[in-house]
This record gives C-alpha cells, structure tokens and sequence, in this order.
C-alpha cells in the first residue's frame, strides 16, 4: 500500500490522520486510545493558565439532516478543565510511550508576553513536538480577550505569533479562527511573523437551533443559550474554501497547512490534501463514531492512492490547487447540456419540475404513469446541473460536453464583457 | 392417526393467543419514521398518488412527517381518506401505492407508505379534538344504510358539510367488515371501534343499530322520510361451492367463523379443528387458514384449483401464509366433503390447464383427512327487495359519481362493482358524499 507518512512543518507521523484540540484529546486516558486504534497525531486540548475554566451543561447542540444524526455539531464548551500540571503530565507520558506519534499542544493564555513565555518553556519540557496557538475559539474564551479575538486582528496574531517564536525552538501551529472577513489577513500575519504552520478551521459562530417551548437557543443552559462553534460535516465547504485560499495565496508560500473541518471519511481527508493541506486533523468525526473510523480512512486513502498511481501523499498534495481559480478565469465557451439515461431513469420527474419551476424549463414530459418520460430540451438548456443534482439515481443524468469547436474565452475576453481586455 | 374428531377450545395458552393475534405489524417509532419518511424522492405527479384508489397526496404527507408536522400528515390523509387509519394497515400497499413507488427497482425498496401512513394517522391517538370543523347545519337529512367503511365515509363527508346523518346499521356494532371481518392480527386492540369513534367526532350523525333495511325498515320509507339515501350494504351472502357433504358438521363459511372469531371476548373459548382444509384462493382463504393456524390448528391446507399465479391474493399475502406454517396446495378441484354427520374428509380432483384456457380433469384423486372445512370462494351481494335500485351483474348499478337508477338514492363500496376492497369503499363513500351535497344543495326546498 501507499506510503502514508506525512512530515507537516517538521513534525512527523507515520500517516495524515490526527485528532484536532478537543474533548476525544483532553487527557491520557482518552489519547492513548487513539494511538491504540491509529491516529497518527493528537493535538491536545488547548492548555491555558491556571485555575483552570469551568463548564456549564449542557454543552452540544447539533443539526440532524434528513435523519443523519450530527450533520453539524456546535459546543459551548472552554478550553480544558484540568489542572495545567495534570496535563503536562500527561503529555510528557505519551510522548515518551508513543515516540512515533505527533503530539502537539494547543495553548490559549491572556495577550501578554510573560504567561507565554511561562507555558511555551513547561510546554517544552513535555518533549512534545510543536505547538498550535488556539487564535480560534470564538465563545467563551473570546469575550476575555483571547481566542477569536486575537484570532480576528491581524496584529494580534502577528504579534503573539512573534513572541512564541523568538521563546520557543517548537515549530509554531497558528490556529484560526473562520469568523473573519478574508482569511487572508490572520494568514499572511501568521506567515509574516514566522509562523511554520497554520491549522483551519476552528469552529463557525452558530446558534444550532431554537427551543421553540422553552424559546431559547440550544444548547440551553438553566433556560438560556449562547451563540457557540459549529463543525462538522456541514462546515466542510467552508473549510475547504478558507485553505485553498491560503494554498494558492503567493505570500503565505512555504508555511505548511493543516486541515480541518468536518472531515470524517478518508475522501475528506484527500480533499483537503489536494487543496493544499499537509496534514489533517478531526473532531466531530471521532466524536460522532469513535475512533475507529481511523481504521477505514487509513484503509480508504492508501488503496484510493495506489489505484491513482501515488506513491506518498507529496504525490498529489495541493494537486487541485492550481485548477482553483477566480471566477473570471473559467472559460465561457465550454458548454454542457443534461442527459437522462432512459434506461436507468425511474420516472421520479424531479428533474421535469425543478427545471420547469426554478430553472429553464428544459425538461420536458411526455406519457402517463409508468410510460411517463422525461427529455432534455437542448436548446433551452443552460447546463446548470440542478436536474443532475436533483436525481435520485446515480449516473442517470449526466452532464455532456457540447463541441461547439469554439476556442477557451474567459470573461476578461468576452465582448459582451464592457470592460473586456482582449476580446477575441 | 386416530379417527376421532378433533375440534376443541383452548389449543393454546392465553398468552401465545395474545401474541399470535397482537399487531402483525411493528409501528415505526418517531426515529424510524424520519428515515422512512427521508427515503422519500418527493416525486413530481407522483405515481404513488395515482395507485391510491382515495388519491392521498402521499409525497406530500410523507414530508410533513419528515419535518415532524404529524398533525397537518393525518389531515393530508384524512381530507382524502377519513378511515386513513384503517387503510394503513389493511390495504394491500403492494399492489396498491408501493407497487407504483419509483423505488421498487433491483437492489432497492419500496418506501413504506402504509407503515407512515399508519404513524401519521396514530397522531389522532392522541389528538385533543376532531380534526374536521362541520359546515353550519343545513337543515337536510340523509339516510346511511350501513355502517361500513363505504357508510361512514358518506357520512362524514355529509356530516361535515352541515348535513344531518342518520346510519341504519344492521348489526349491534359500526365498522363492516372492519370490525367482522379483517384479519384480527391486522386491526388489533380495538382499532375499528375507536376509529369510527372518531369518524363521528365531527358531529351530525346519528347511529340507530339493530335496524335492516328490508325488515326493520324499507327504502321506500326511508326514500320519503329522508333527502337522499346511501346504501353501503357490502355484501352479505357467500357463493356456494356445490359440493355434497356442504351440510356435513365442521363445514363452515369462512366469513361467519371470522366474524366469530372477531367478536370472541376470549379466543381460548374459540373451539378449532386440528386438521383443517380451506377452499378458495382470495384474501378470505388466506385470512381463515392464518387465523385457525393462529387459533392452535396443526395442520393447515389451503386448497385452490388453479396455479399460484391465478390466486386473488397477492403474492405477499401467500407468502404470509406460507410464513405461517399454512400449507397451499394448487390445481386441485374439490369434488364432494366426506364423513357422517361430522366431515372427515375433503376430496379433490387434479385438474390442468386446457388449451382453452378452461381446467380439464387429469384422472387422479386426492383426498385430505380434516375435522374442519372452511369455504371461502366469495361474497356475493343480497339485493334489497322492495323497489330496490336496478342492477348491474347482481350489484347495485351506480354511475360515476354513485348514483343509483332511482334519483335520490347513492351507492358505494363492496355492494357496487369494482374492486372489494376497504379503501375503494372508502373512496366510494366520499365521491357519493360530494355528489350527494350537491344534489342537496340544487334542490331548493
Ligand atoms: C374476510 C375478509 C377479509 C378482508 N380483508 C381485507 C383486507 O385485508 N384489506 C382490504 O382492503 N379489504 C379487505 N376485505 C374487503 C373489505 O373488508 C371490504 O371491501 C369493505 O369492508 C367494504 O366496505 P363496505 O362498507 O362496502 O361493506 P361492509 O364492510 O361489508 O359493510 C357493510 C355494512 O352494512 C351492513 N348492512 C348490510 N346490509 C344491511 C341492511 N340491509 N340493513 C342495514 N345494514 C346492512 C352490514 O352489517 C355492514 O356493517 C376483506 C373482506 C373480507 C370478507
Ligand atoms: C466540543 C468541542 C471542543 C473544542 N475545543 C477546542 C479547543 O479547546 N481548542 C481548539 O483549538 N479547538 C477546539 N475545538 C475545535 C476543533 O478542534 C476543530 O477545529 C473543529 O471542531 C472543526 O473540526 P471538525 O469539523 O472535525 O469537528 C473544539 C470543538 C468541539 C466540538
Ligand atoms: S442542466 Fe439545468 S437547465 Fe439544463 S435541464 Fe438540467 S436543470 Fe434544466
């Protein structure tokens, strides 16, 4: 099988798959389960000064979709709540039982320079690998003045950035935050203060949903709710966004990527790796399964790997990166219409009306009953893809290339552009 | 094997009887419900719709369940279908809305329009108030004779548009062959009763039981006392097989010991037979052999003349028998009953397809020992005597919208041509409903 190894910003382990700062890396007990079941890092559950924070219940709040239970997750939850030299301990114990495993530890304290430089050199002392600065957290930690809102100005992050780099030999994780504007801003602050990695995404501002009898946000806490961090399968997207972003953003070159959100399958996981990310790390997925699906995304990714041909991840990292472009740049020539495969259509006619009432009307209906058909009408098609969307059975409609023999035109070429550069 | 005749009561202990004669089928929980629901494609002119023989928007119910609207799913089913409850769980879904499902392709499933339907309308369970609002009164009266499936829906459709209902019901209980005659396993705790319950929650309708058209009352009189009539009388006679040995004791048809069985307080005082032969090939025989199986009878043989292809019940309904331990036998045609005052025997000829399509006899005999014979070939309809409505094939002759050849006077359900079955009677009642509400409202006094 395919080499799975993966080196991000100097720090190895024997495959991609790390547990992202959460409650499955809050302590020992729980980290040296998933090393048992073959996660390859952990980082560990954001340490901040002590005493340490208090939690309120509950905490979870989630988003079933269609019966899938945990299509998004949100949590109102701190950092940790145990005592800074339990985890410490802790930490110096695994690494020195699972050498092979990254271990890296996840740190949030007040914006000042001496509580950093205090936990960066007990930190040290623990042999762990890296850290990764928690610039994230958007409730709770936020409102006293760390986490996201460090996270959301730039200064701040170059800043602390700066700090931990000049009191720490540790490769540096930046942590950030998706609540901003343009991703850009904390990244490039990041890479300008030397940062060797950053890690996205922490969690999406999120009220999960309404109690409508006790007319509270959920999760409710003695009749009241507070906005929290979503993730899960439902923020993939925007993750997926936020790092080719940054990927394919010439100032932020040469700093390692480690990606996060809503990654759970082994696919997931390739995504993010052909969109630029090093290395990649989970919450919800282990959360809602436990941690043996790491058994299937080691199994999945290195048989897909072999199948394409790639040796080790280096093969096809950020390989989807250069083809990411700006809107402007896709070729308006190209062409597709919709095509129904008669034999596998199974005469639903959702395709006839979303067409017909939020589309083109381009699909049109002929019969009765079981002897009922649906048909593409070419020229009213726009090659929007909502009918293949719609249909229910794979690879029933699909979308044809048209070869209308006209040359690649982008829309800065266009004549019906106004402001066309170079119109063909 | 001893020569003694075997029928008692008691073959089973309370216990197994409740267990053998509980829901057959397991209702879904609110989680199980949403997947199901989810499964749903939600289909444009969806050909489900058009399978009901009521035409429940069933895509459209099936997502208010999804988005856990439970109250507005049973109106969506009620509004088209008041014994929605009823028909979840007796219709046969698999040639009926399921087998029109665009999901019965290889390698998938039909969704399970029954069992959602069934979760919707339980919603009523424990709903605090009748769900339909009555028009104001209208001052016009209709006579509903006959209080089944066909009855009730013609009445709650009048009910509800003001007018005043009065049902003449033969027997001492509402419900037709709801509450006489389904499977017990499949309206199990009472079901019938508490639906019709509902159904005459909307108010307006009067029940007089007891009472028979053609003996207590006539339809001449109520034809002069009354607006308009609707006769949902089903049907009350059985075809006759002609064999010799009918008059034998432990012959019996099939409908009659159902409707026994149905109204026994304490099935372990039902007696049965050890060995029993069913004739007749259509639900009823399933219904029977299931349920004498059910009761505690070893050995159950379900005889038919011709193939398994040909049977009135559908294939899922045989495969339930045979799941049940009921033994079908095919192309064999019975020829005479045996015995001496108590029937012993049940003797049949092997027959075969002719050329003709017609059977011809092969020569060989076969006859099967038995201390029960149940016959279940049909029901066929006793047409009312005086001045009754004209016929069509031995069934009252209705048009499109139920009307009979006499102006005033609807009918609908098993009592007319088309298929037996509850929700075509239902759907009967509701289209005699509206034409009736219209006549009414034309005719000015
Ligand atoms: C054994 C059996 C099993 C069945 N199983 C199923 C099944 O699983 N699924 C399904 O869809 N269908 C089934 N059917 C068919 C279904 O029950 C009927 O199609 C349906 O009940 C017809 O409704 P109806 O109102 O027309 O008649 P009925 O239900 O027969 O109701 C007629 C009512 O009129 C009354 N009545 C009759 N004559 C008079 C009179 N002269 N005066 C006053 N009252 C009168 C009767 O007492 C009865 O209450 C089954 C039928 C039988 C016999
Ligand atoms: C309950 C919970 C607690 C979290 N706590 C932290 C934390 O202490 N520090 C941190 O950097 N991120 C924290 N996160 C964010 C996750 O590390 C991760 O960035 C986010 O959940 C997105 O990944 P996912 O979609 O795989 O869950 C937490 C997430 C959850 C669900
Ligand atoms: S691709 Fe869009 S426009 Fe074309 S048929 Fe499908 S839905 Fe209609």
């Amino acid at each position: 099988m395919a080499d799975l190894r993966c080196e991000i910003a100097g720090v190895k382990s024997p495959n991609p798959f790390w547990l992202a700062s959460a409650p499955p890396t809050d302590k020992a007990y729980n980290v040296e389960r998933a090393f048992k079941a073959g996660w390859g890092g952990a980082v560990w559950k954001t340490l901040g000064e002590d005493p340490p924070i208090v939690n309120t219940t509950s905490r979870y709040g989630a988003v079933s979709l269609n019966g899938q239970r945990m299509a998004g997750f949100n949590n109102i939850e701190l950092i940790t709540d145990r005592p800074l030299d339990v985890n410490l301990r802790e930490i110096k114990q695994i690494k020195r039982d699972w050498p092979d495993r990254a271990v890296v530890v996840s740190l949030m304290v007040p914006c000042e320079e001496a509580p950093w430089k205090k936990i960066l050199s007990a930190v040290e002392d623990t042999g762990a690998d890296a850290v990764e600065l928690n610039f994230g957290c958007p409730h709770g930690m936020s409102e006293r003045g760390m986490g996201a809102a460090v996270g959301q100005v730039p200064e701040y992050v170059e800043m602390v950035t700066r700090w931990c780099k000049t009191m720490t030999r540790m490769p540096v994780f930046v942590k950030l935050t998706p609540n901003v504007t343009n991703i850009l801003a904390p990244a490039q602050a990041a890479k300008a203060a030397g940062a060797d990695a950053v890690a996205l995404i922490n969690t999406v501002n999120s009220i999960v949903s309404v109690d409508l009898d006790l007319m509270a946000p959920t999760p409710t806490v003695d009749g009241k709710g507070s906005h929290g961090g979503y993730c899960g399968p439902a923020v993939k997207p925007i993750a997926l966004n936020l790092v080719a972003q940054i990927a394919r953003d010439p100032e932020c070159s040469g700093m390692a990527i480690s990606g996060i959100g809503g990654i759970e399958t082994w696919r997931d996981a390739a995504e993010f790796i052909a969109l630029g990310s090093d290395g990649i790390q989970v919450c919800t997925g282990v959360m809602h399964y436990g941690f043996k699906i790491v058994d299937d995304m080691i199994s999945g990714l290195g048989g897909w790997m072999d199948e394409k041909g790639y040796g080790r991840l280096s093969d096809f990292h950020g390989a989807a990166v250069p083809n990411f472009v700006d809107w402007q740049d896709l070729n308006i020539n190209a062409e597709l219409v919709a095509r129904i495969d008669q034999d596998k259509c199974i005469k639903c006619g959702l395709c006839h009306i979303v067409c017909e009432d939020t589309a083109h009307q381009a699909i049109s209906v002929s019969g009765t009953g079981p002897a009922r058909r649906f048909e593409t009408i070419d020229a009213e098609c726009v090659g929007c893809n909502l009918c293949a969307h719609v249909c229910p059975v794979e690879g029933c409609i699909t979308m044809a290339a048209v070869d209308n023999g006209k040359p690649y035109m982008n829309w800065t070429q266009d004549p019906r552009n106004v402001n066309a550069t170079a119109a063909e | 094997m001893t020569d003694v005749v075997d029928i008692r009561a008691g073959r089973l202990d309370n216990e197994t009887l409740a267990e053998n004669f509980a829901d057959v089928h397991q209702p879904y929980d609110k989680a199980g419900a949403l997947v199901e629901a989810n499964r749903c494609y939600f289909c444009f002119d969806a050909p489900c719709i058009a399978a009901c023989p009521t035409g429940i928007d069933i895509p459209g119910f099936i997502r208010s369940i999804a988005t856990g609207n439970l109250r507005g799913a049973a109106m969506t089913i009620l509004e088209e279908n008041i014994l929605g409850g009823s028909c979840a769980r007796v219709c046969p879904t698999e040639i009926l809305c399921q087998g029109d499902c665009v999901r019965n392709g290889p390698g998938d499933r039909p969704v399970a329009i029954g069992l959602l339907q069934r979760h919707a309308t339980d919603y009523l369970d424990g709903a605090a108030a009748h769900l339909f609002d009555r028009a104001a009164e209208t001052g016009k009266s209709v006579a509903v004779v006959g209080a089944g499936p066909a009855g009730l829906a013609c009445a709650h459709g009048l009910a509800r548009q003001g007018h005043g209902v009065t049902m003449f019901e033969g027997r001492a209980k509402p419900g037709g062959l709801n509450e006489y005659g389904i499977a017990a396993y499949k309206v199990a705790d009472d079901f019938a009763q508490a639906e019709v319950a509902f159904v005459a929650e909307v108010g307006g309708i009067e029940m007089r039981f007891g009472t028979t058209l053609g003996a207590e009352i006539s339809l001449a009189q109520l034809r002069s006392e009354y607006d308009a009539v609707f006769l949902g009388l089903g049907q009350g006679a059985v075809r006759d097989v002609g064999l010799s040995g009918e008059d034998l004791d432990g012959v019996h048809n099939a409908v009659d010991y159902i409707a026994q069985l149905r109204q026994a307080a304490d099935l372990s005082a039902l007696a049965v037979g050890r060995r029993i032969v069913v004739i007749g090939g259509g639900n009823t025989a399933i219904d029977i052999a299931v349920q004498t199986k059910r009761l505690g009878a070893d050995d159950v043989t379900l005889v038919y003349r011709r193939g398994p292809e040909q049977m009135g019940a559908t294939g899922h309904e045989q495969e339930f028998a045979q799941t049940n331990g009921v033994r079908i036998k095919h192309w064999l045609r019975p020829v005479r009953l045996q015995g001496e005052g108590d029937v012993r025997a049940a003797i049949f000829q092997t027959v075969e397809l002719g050329a003709d399509g017609t059977l011809a006899d092969t020569g060989g005999e076969q006859s099967l020992p038995c201390d029960m014979v149940f016959k279940a070939v049909g029901q066929t309809f006793v047409p009312i005597t005086d001045d009754g409505p004209a016929l069509a094939d031995g069934r009252i002759a209705v048009d499109e919208s139920g009307q009979t050849s006499l102006p005033d006077v609807w009918a609908g359900g098993d009592c007319v041509a088309g298929e037996d079955l509850t929700v075509q009677a239902v759907q009967d009642g509701k289209i005699a409903a509206r034409s009736i509400d219209g006549y009414l409202k034309n005719s000015g006094s």
